[in-house]
């Protein structure tokens, strides 16, 4: 490999590292991180799979057929009357 | 699916989903104001901590942003709901905006994802791994990345409120998008944001001062809570003058687009030039809601009663009364269906045409075509008078007390405040500045109650009100899903000033 791209290499291959170790070493020392990112993880898995799932679904995809123009429209002429 | 379960329990899904809404917004709008504000103040720390290069600024930056960190973790994915609530409560509505919220959001959400999670991870776990200059770029970069958030955000609401950039497609049945510049830096939007974003430094500011007098009174972390007390101060009373002057150009921008929340904000049913500011009723201000809304003490306020019956300004203008305009937004509604049924049936393109210029002449009144009473466009007086005066009064309230602070911290002018110290005064007044921490969210949700409640019926301003936005749902599901959102979002807040707290009392790690 020619020497410039050699260091061209390197030196994305040391950001990379450095990056990785930044992350890495960051959340190996958390402390009260950890409990900050119990919590997150709990409220995301509360709100994308139970409230999502159970409680928030598209309501035009499940009642439109694939044609939600036709569907909105029909609403709004018919809620004029 | 549950929802189909559920009992049905007489309530109007419209009350019911337009509560859930605003439940999850306040809960939202908890964490939002106090992330933007004390970002500047965590910024500031650290800029004198790369200044000076003395430990102590570190700290107490560390601190901050400790604090940051857990109403930041809080804060997170609180606002998702409201899109799910979109696509679910209100999908009439989300189908009817179109794409115009699609590319706001979307610009949200990359640039949230990507800014915040690579400088938050920086500025906290970068302390030892990068360069001073670069942790505190990083800082401030979390910071200006989530005031980029907040703007896209307050783009998509104030679409609603002053929809700009677009036009109605009846084929698609969206609105689409025809001007990005339009939509993104409409004059609505830009008052919003700054607005908002001034407001919340205030909140940032309050909470600073608050938890800074909280040591100060028990005799803990002293120097930190004075400095931190300065940056305050300094921060809340700039902001405090900024909110005035961008809720003053924001009047204007309601004035314009919005003249029955300005008549609702402040009960006028009659108007007229030369109109003065109620503080309360019977007390007012002479010429100050002309000057608020015009910029001119002579300028002309409509009334309530005037907006209904339709009035000509001294300058010669027109406005028309409802029930001019529900005739025109019934022309347009009809047009559609005559347009759309015309297409299905593939009639001749004059005819489709014809009604097509009559949707397009008539669709600035799109939405009056759904009232059946020309009394419906009026929003409820009372809230909007009550919580414009709290916003108001606290907010100058504000100016005072960080004016006050700094005069006490630094000591000056000396004959008033020379032989106050601010590490030994009687503890009421430390529990004053603890006690303005909820007065300034109680001033922030009553400044949303107004933009909110003042723009009742409409979701979308003119073009469709709550009635026709609405999914068909059973409003007992809404229902339901309102209380699990109460004691879901009542957990999570008791949880995040459980672990607020304990950090205060802990206090920062020398």
């Amino acid at each position: 490999m020619p020497q410039k791209f050699r260091t061209i290499y390197m030196a994305k291959e040391n950001f990379l590292s450095k990056v990785f170790h930044l992350y890495y070493d960051g959340f190996r020392s958390m402390t009260l991180g950890k409990t900050l990112w119990a919590i997150i993880l709990i409220k995301l898995f509360i709100i994308f799979v139970v409230l999502k799932l159970f409680f928030f679904p598209n309501f035009l995809k499940q009642h439109a057929d694939g044609d939600e123009p036709s569907y909105v429209a029909n609403e709004l002429v018919e809620r004029a009357k | 699916m549950l929802q189909n379960l559920i009992l049905n329990i007489d309530a109007g899904t419209i009350d019911w989903s337009r509560a859930q809404f605003a439940l999850t917004a306040i809960y939202h709008w908890l964490f939002v104001p106090l992330t933007l504000g004390l970002a500047v103040i965590m910024g500031i720390a650290e800029t004198k901590y790369y200044r000076t290069k003395d430990e102590f600024w570190k700290e107490t930056a560390k601190f901050w942003q400790k604090l940051f960190g857990v109403n930041f973790a809080m804060g997170v994915a609180t606002g998702i709901i409201l899109e799910f609530e979109f696509g679910t409560n209100w999908s009439n509505y989300s189908w009817f905006v179109g794409d115009i919220f699609g590319a706001p959001l979307a610009i949200e959400g990359i640039v949230a994802f990507f800014m915040e999670s690579t400088f938050v991870a920086v500025m906290y776990f970068g302390w030892k791994k990068v360069s001073a200059g670069f942790h505190l770029a990083s800082t401030w970069l979390t910071g200006l990345g989530a005031t980029i958030s907040a703007w896209w955000i307050l783009v998509a609401n104030a679409w609603m409120q002053c929809p700009v950039g677009c036009e109605f497609n009846p084929d698609t049945m969206r609105n689409e998008m025809v001007s990005f510049a339009e939509v993104a830096l409409s004059p609505f939007a830009v008052s919003k944001f700054c607005h908002t974003v001034t407001s919340s430094w205030i909140i940032g500011a309050i909470f600073c001062i608050g938890v800074s007098c909280w040591y100060l009174m028990k005799k803990r972390h002293t120097k930190l809570a004075i400095e931190s007390i300065k940056i305050g101060a300094g921060v809340g009373l700039v902001a405090a003058l900024l909110a005035g002057g961008t809720g003053h150009k924001s009047g204007m921008d309601v004035a314009e687009a919005q003249p029955m929340k300005l008549a609702a904000m402040e009960a006028l049913y009659d108007g007229g030039t030369e109109q003065g500011l109620k503080l309360i009723e019977g007390i007012e201000v002479p010429y100050g809601l002309s000057i608020m809304a015009t910029n001119d003490p002579k300028g002309y306020v409509p009334g309530i009663n005037d907006l209904v019956n339709g009035y000509t300004t001294p300058d010669g203008k027109t406005e028309p009364s409802v029930e001019e305009k529900m005739e025109r937004g019934k022309k347009a509604i009809e047009a559609l269906a005559a347009y759309r049924k015309a297409k299905a049936e593939g009639a001749d393109e004059s005819i489709v045409n014809y009604q097509l210029s009559i949707i397009n002449s008539n669709m600035q009144y799109f939405g009056y075509g759904y009232l059946k009473d020309k009394t419906d466009v009026i929003p409820p007086v009372a809230v909007n008078f009550w919580a414009f005066r709290v916003m108001v009064g606290v907010g100058c309230l504000f100016i005072l007390f960080f004016a006050v602070i700094l005069a006490v911290t630094y000591q000056w002018p000396k004959a008033l405040f020379g032989k106050r110290d601010i590490t030994a005064l009687p503890a009421w007044h430390y529990w004053v500045a603890i006690a303005l921490i909820p007065l300034a969210y109680i001033g922030s949700e009553c400044g949303w109650l107004v933009a909110e409640f003042g723009r009742q019926p409409w979701t979308i301003q003119d073009m469709l009100p709550t009635w026709a936005s609405v999914s068909d749902l059973q409003s007992s599901s809404v229902m339901i899903t309102f209380f699990l959102f109460l004691i879901l979002f009542s957990t999570m807040l008791a949880v995040e000033i459980n672990i607020l707290l304990k950090q205060i009392k802990k206090g920062p790690e020398v």
